[in-house]
């Protein structure tokens, strides 16, 4: 089942929390809401499942108007953040909540219920913890129970308000491939809420990233990488490396630090081009079109790269560097604190003081 | 022993402990138990059938028929008052939220006498809104309704206190997940806050319910003292020591020291119950 937004207002008090919302959400597929926190993205979720009323807007589920709908008409699954489950009920009698409050003529039968229940724990894996109580499981568990919770009305529609910010790495890692996996299995459009930009380009087919109540870029995880259209986006998926400086013939320019850029380009003024750690390589020498000159401040071994650390010398920038190169590289070069080394940028991307929209550069195949 | 110097804490010297201790047993001892052992002794002093005498008493026991009815209408209206009290306090954001708060504890910070003088200035038969019910020809003050209102009164806090801070630490998202799910309104109330709250409700009566029976000063001033009918248990004592029946008076105080100790061991069993229903949770955070 779609979902369609469409100019989503939403104000708490003097605090305009939504500016103008308007979104497609396409039957099917799992879409991430990513956002730092105050961006908006829970408050949109829960305008979607009809927690929140929006003060202008309308929401639309397969081409039907809800916006008037209350939320037990809805019929969304919901996940909460911190699980929700009823204290004092048993995790069978969760599960068999939504199916024991329906109208009595629509109610299955007792025996029925109980089958339900069963298939529903099964699937979720936890089949022999049905009359434990809440207080008594894990994380993971209640995760997994509200989950199934969710999943006892066949809703069409499932959201999830950050599923996994209450547990720890590796329980998250898990749960978000059983996740993905289930999403496959099962085809229901689902929603979820996120901070963490790894959880959102992993397991979503659709990242919409917000930022201060707007949406600043909907995008696959692929495209969202490669080409973000905003520096919000390009800050916030991961690190990168910035040079402030002035453009004047092709070349920016600031202390000792200059890049020629490649093409033509005809403009110029204050810009800053942005690196992703992977689009830099470092030598012991200047390249042609560049000039970078950084000592290393720090070293990073665990994980696929190394990572460095290097601060900028006779030029400046407002966070240190970060450059990421191979075991085998590490290994061949040796480098060690305090070295000093130059940047060279394959790829990069332009912002200048016009466009909000980067230009990407490349000066790899000349 | 330098090693059993080093794992004394502070506060722990023996002469401490002992002497806070002993002034502590002493003085629950002087101020608690004597008075009423002495309650319960006086009572039985002209020996059984006199105490027999005095229970049996029309008087006596149209005092303790009052009691159990103004604990009985009291008890229900604090209980619904006090849940919606709670429920709008902690689900609702509003203007005047935080005033409304402050204001359920004036019953607690009046005096129960100034409260009933309040109430005899309002509803008495020359008071605004007393003397247009006279033309109705209800009376309310010096008859049983006045002191069922001044009851009421002076025990609303109890349950919405008790209920307060629960509702606001457990939050709202339960009740969220059961709305989503499809529940009703009544559903919602009966299958997940009632639970929820269910033994500081209890608790709350059971303070609720002690305080009707024991109040004295409210009642006194807008009973009228009809014996027979409008005296209350309370009320009961104090006329009965006046007339110099010390033993009647001692019989019905015994009563209401036994509704004491009935209270406490329920509040007891509710308080142990709250702990056990706490407990597990505690748990939780050892396994996540």
């Amino acid at each position: 089942m779609s979902i369609r937004l469409e100019g989503i207002n939403k104000y708490f008090g003097q605090f305009q929390a939504l500016k103008d919302i308007s979104l497609d959400i396409p039957d099917g597929q799992l879409t991430g809401l990513l956002g730092p926190s105050g961006s908006g993205k829970t408050t949109l979720l829960r305008i979607i499942a009809g927690l929140e009323t929006a003060e202008q807007g309308r929401i639309l589920f397969h081409d039907q108007d809800v916006t008037a709908l209350h939320v037990r008409e809805r019929r969304v699954g919901f996940v909460f953040q911190h699980y929700a489950l009823f204290r004092h009920m048993t995790v069978a009698q969760n599960i068999a909540f939504g199916l024991e409050v329906l109208p009595r003529a629509e109610r299955p039968a007792a025996a029925q219920i109980r089958r339900q229940v069963a298939d529903l724990l099964d699937m979720v894996q936890l089949a022999h913890l049905g009359n434990r109580y809440p207080s008594q499981l894990s994380g993971g568990q209640k995760q997994r129970i509200a989950l199934a919770r969710a999943l006892a009305m066949q809703p069409q529609i499932l959201l999830l308000d950050e599923p996994f910010g209450a547990l720890d790495a590796k329980v998250r890692k898990d749960l978000r491939r059983w996740l993905r996996a289930l999403h496959d299995e099962l085809h229901f459009t689902s929603v979820f809420v996120t901070h963490d930009q790894e959880e959102a380009l992993e397991l979503s087919d659709r990242v919409v990233v917000m930022s201060a109540g707007k949406i600043e870029q909907v995008d696959h995880p692929q495209a969202l990488y490669a080409e973000p259209e905003s520096r919000f986006v390009f800050d916030f998926l991961g690190h990168v490396n910035v040079l402030d400086g002035t453009l004047r013939n092709q070349r920016v320019v600031q202390g000792e630090a200059w890049v020629t850029l490649p093409g033509d380009l005809n403009c110029a003024g204050e810009v800053q081009l942005y690196l992703r750690p992977h689009e830099v390589r470092l030598q012991d020498c200047p390249a042609g079109h560049a000039h970078l000159p950084l000592q290393i401040e720090s070293i990073s071994l665990i994980g696929a790269e190394v990572r460095l650390e290097l601060t900028p010398c006779g030029w400046q920038a407002q966070e240190p560097w970060e450059v990421g190169i191979s075991h085998v590289e590490f290994n061949r070069w040796q480098p060690q604190r305090g070295d000093r080394c130059y940047a060279v940028p394959d790829v990069g991307h332009l912002f200048d003081v016009q466009r909000s929209h980067p230009r990407t550069l490349s000066w790899v195949d000349g | 022993m330098s090693k059993s110097k080093s794992t004394l804490r502070i506060g722990d010297q023996p002469w401490v402990k002992w002497s806070l201790i002993g002034s502590a047993l002493a003085l629950v001892l002087l101020l608690l138990v004597v008075p009423l052992i002495l309650i319960f002794a006086q009572a039985f002093s002209a020996g059984t059938e006199s105490l027999w005498v005095n229970l049996t008493d029309t008087y006596t026991l149209s005092a303790i028929g009052l009691t159990l009815l103004v604990a009985a209408m009291t008890v229900p209206i604090n209980l619904v008052f006090g849940v919606f009290l709670a429920w709008l306090v902690t689900r609702f954001e509003f203007p005047g939220r935080k005033l409304l708060i402050t204001l359920i504890d004036i019953p607690f910070a009046v005096s129960p006498v100034v409260a009933g003088l309040l109430y005899l200035l309002l509803y008495g038969s020359n008071g605004w809104l007393g003397s247009w019910l006279m033309d109705q020809d209800i009376q309310l003050m010096f008859a049983w309704p006045g002191i069922v209102m001044v009851t009421v009164f002076v025990t609303c806090p109890f349950v919405a206190r008790e209920l307060i801070p629960l509702m606001q630490q457990q939050g709202r998202e339960e009740e969220e997940a059961a709305v989503v799910l499809g529940a009703s309104g009544w559903q919602l109330f009966r299958k997940v806050t009632l639970p929820n709250i269910q033994w500081a409700l209890l608790y709350g009566v059971v303070l609720t319910n002690a305080r009707a029976v024991g109040e004295f000063g409210a009642v006194s001033v807008v009973s009228g003292n009809i014996r027979g009918e409008t005296n209350t248990l309370p009320l009961h004592v104090e006329l009965l020591y006046q007339d110099y029946n010390v033993a009647g008076a001692f019989t019905s105080a015994s009563l209401l020291a036994g509704i004491a100790l009935l209270t406490l061991l329920v509040k007891s069993f509710v308080e142990w119950r709250q702990a056990r229903q706490r407990a597990p949770e505690s748990d939780q955070a050892d396994s996540l």
